[in-house]
């Protein structure tokens, strides 16, 4: 029997495997396929303070091994997902967290006080990091200042542990890391979507309404596993690793290289209950080579 | 809506690029409606990445049939499968046509444009078994775009068919078949699914007739079932504009709901 559990300090989960922001709807979408209480948690997508309509279509094009988007966050804003949707995900007996966005750094703050005074949720995930909302896909998480500032004014409006989120589409990813952990941050998670484009050749169009859009999927998993790699040897905090994951073998490449927890994201598109086939065959993983406790491979990388 | 990863290949037909394929699926046969749609895995890598959207043609007992063009490299992988083959899919999805007991006795038309005609057959004969009077109108590029008219007739339908270069039935767009037809004879509700240029003139025709439809949209689409909000389409619904997800919403809507202008022809 492998014990899957991993204790973060600031929050136990019962396995490594969480579903990632934007890819999992508000969680409900999932109930029919599968009990959502067997994932290490869920993340729900991106909230801000007000519904919020998104980019014009098309939002989606893919590429070889891989999916752009450009939505834009559409969603039913933090008041509607408080109301309508933390309710039914109650008494799952799973990690919720919430995908935490802003337009502004008040309002990061603003959807983060908010959503603590409301019971169920486990952790705020800090989307710094989103490129589709702003022109040439700008976000706090491009600059280590901006970061500091967002992370240090959420932390003071809630006592709900923080995961920050980082953008791969930056030059130095671990310093932004070392800025989120001085300001406070429980854990890091990354990588959000490489920023990227697709060309329409006959009508000499951009495929995506948005112009840009985020990539993903299996052709971003090698250089989210680098910055993981690296971010995870930068930081004390635990690193939640992300980009591309679609087996357990991905997984397993992710924590070896530092990271305590993984989010699997675009694999949810494919197959809606793939986080489901990642844990039992990771568990099945380390019975085959005699690991007792998932946690130990964690940062095993031999260098 | 279930994932059934055994669905049996037990029938091919193909013309050109147009394929029927009829498969063994029994959970998510008994559970379709006409106007939903299937997420079907088309490669085992990862390459193309995601499930392709394909609408329900029909289903009868524990089988149903899936009527595709190649369109790209996810149908041309689909139109390779062979008999016997196990499919992977998921559905059913989406809400389809709804059919109103007030059509019984009433004459309805079922507009489809090339590949678009694939869900109308489930349609018409839901309509016909309601008791209602479905007559199919059909339009290719040319007759070779036309391969289910004989199956159409010899299932007992009224089949109007039209072709763009007039090789054919009437000459012309079906559109202007449609427009013809209803000088003549008044339906009490049009469907329509095909390319969205016929749409939107379809659309333009029952406002200035005030005659009410329901339209089947096609959109690229991330999952499916309302998780990526990837599909959306510009949709005006209790007096508000708002993107709605083809896949969750849809990919059935009133005709008077969508927003043409403001979605990519494509």
């Amino acid at each position: 029997m492998v014990d899957l559990s991993l204790d973060l300090g600031f929050l136990r989960f019962k396995n490594p495997v969480l579903a990632a922001s934007g890819t999992f709807g508000y969680g409900l979408e999932f109930k029919p396929f599968y009990d959502l209480g067997l994932l290490g948690g869920f993340v729900v997508k991106g909230l801000y303070l007000k519904p919020r309509g998104g980019n014009r279509p098309p939002r989606l094009v893919e590429t070889p091994s891989g999916l752009i988007n450009s939505i834009g966050l559409q969603g039913i804003g933090v008041e509607a997902f408080c109301r309508e949707v933390l309710p039914e995900l109650a008494g799952l007996n799973t990690a919720v967290i919430v995908n935490v966005c802003g337009e502004e750094e008040d309002e990061y703050a603003r959807v983060a006080e908010y959503l603590g005074r409301h019971q169920g949720l486990a952790a705020l995930e800090l989307n710094i990091s989103c490129p589709n909302v702003r022109e040439g896909g700008r976000c706090p998480a491009q600059n280590p200042e901006a970061t500091y500032r967002t992370v240090k004014k959420v932390k003071q409006v809630t006592s709900l542990p923080l995961i920050t989120k980082l953008s791969p589409n930056v030059t130095d990813i671990t310093s932004v890391a070392q800025a989120a952990e001085e300001a406070g941050t429980e854990a890091i998670s990354l990588i959000n979507t490489l920023l990227a484009m697709a060309i329409d050749l006959e009508t000499r169009k951009p495929r995506l309404g948005n112009i840009m859009g985020g990539l993903s999927g299996p052709a971003i998993k090698p250089i989210a596993l680098r910055m993981v790699f690296q971010v995870a040897r930068a930081v004390k905090v635990p690193v939640i690793g992300m980009g591309g994951i679609f087996t357990a073998e991905d997984a397993l490449e992710f924590m070896m290289a530092g990271a305590a927890a993984v989010q699997v994201g675009t694999a949810n598109f494919v197959d809606p209950d793939a986080c489901l086939k990642i844990i039992r065959d990771l568990e099945s993983w380390a019975e085959k080579h005699g690991i007792n406790k998932i946690s130990e491979i964690t940062g095993s990388l031999q260098v | 809506m279930v994932i059934d990863r055994q669905a049996r290949l037990v029938e091919v037909q193909s013309w050109n690029d147009y394929f029927l394929f009829t498969l063994e699926s029994p959970e998510i046969a008994t559970k379709a409606q006409p106007g939903q749609f299937l997420m079907i895995k088309v490669s085992e890598f990862t390459q193309p990445l995601l499930r392709r959207p394909i609408s329900l043609h029909n289903a009868e007992g524990p089988r149903l049939q899936i009527f595709f063009q190649i369109a790209g490299e996810g149908t041309r992988l689909l139109s390779q499968k062979k008999f016997g083959e196990r499919l992977n899919l998921l559905g059913p999805l989406g809400q389809g046509f709804t059919i109103r007991p007030e059509f019984r006795g009433k004459e309805v038309f079922c507009v489809g444009g090339g590949r678009g005609l694939a869900p109308l057959y489930f349609l018409a004969r839901e309509l016909l078994r309601t008791g209602a009077r479905p007559v199919i109108f059909y339009g290719g590029r040319t007759a070779a775009d036309l391969p289910l008219q004989e199956r159409l007739e010899k299932s007992g339908f009224e089949v109007l068919v039209s072709t763009d270069d007039g090789s054919a039935g009437f000459p012309g767009f079906v559109t202007s078949l449609v427009e013809e037809t209803l000088k003549k004879r008044r339906p009490e509700f049009l469907y329509a699914c095909g390319p969205d240029p016929m749409m939107e003139k379809l659309a333009e025709i029952c406002r200035g007739e005030k005659l009410a439809g329901e339209f089947s949209l096609e959109a690229i689409m991330g999952c499916g079932f309302g998780a990526c909000w990837g599909c959306v389409k510009k949709i005006r619904r209790n007096g508000q504009e708002k993107y709605l997800k083809v896949c969750q919403d849809g990919p059935v809507f009133p005709h008077d709901e969508i927003i043409w202008q403001e979605n990519d022809h494509g």
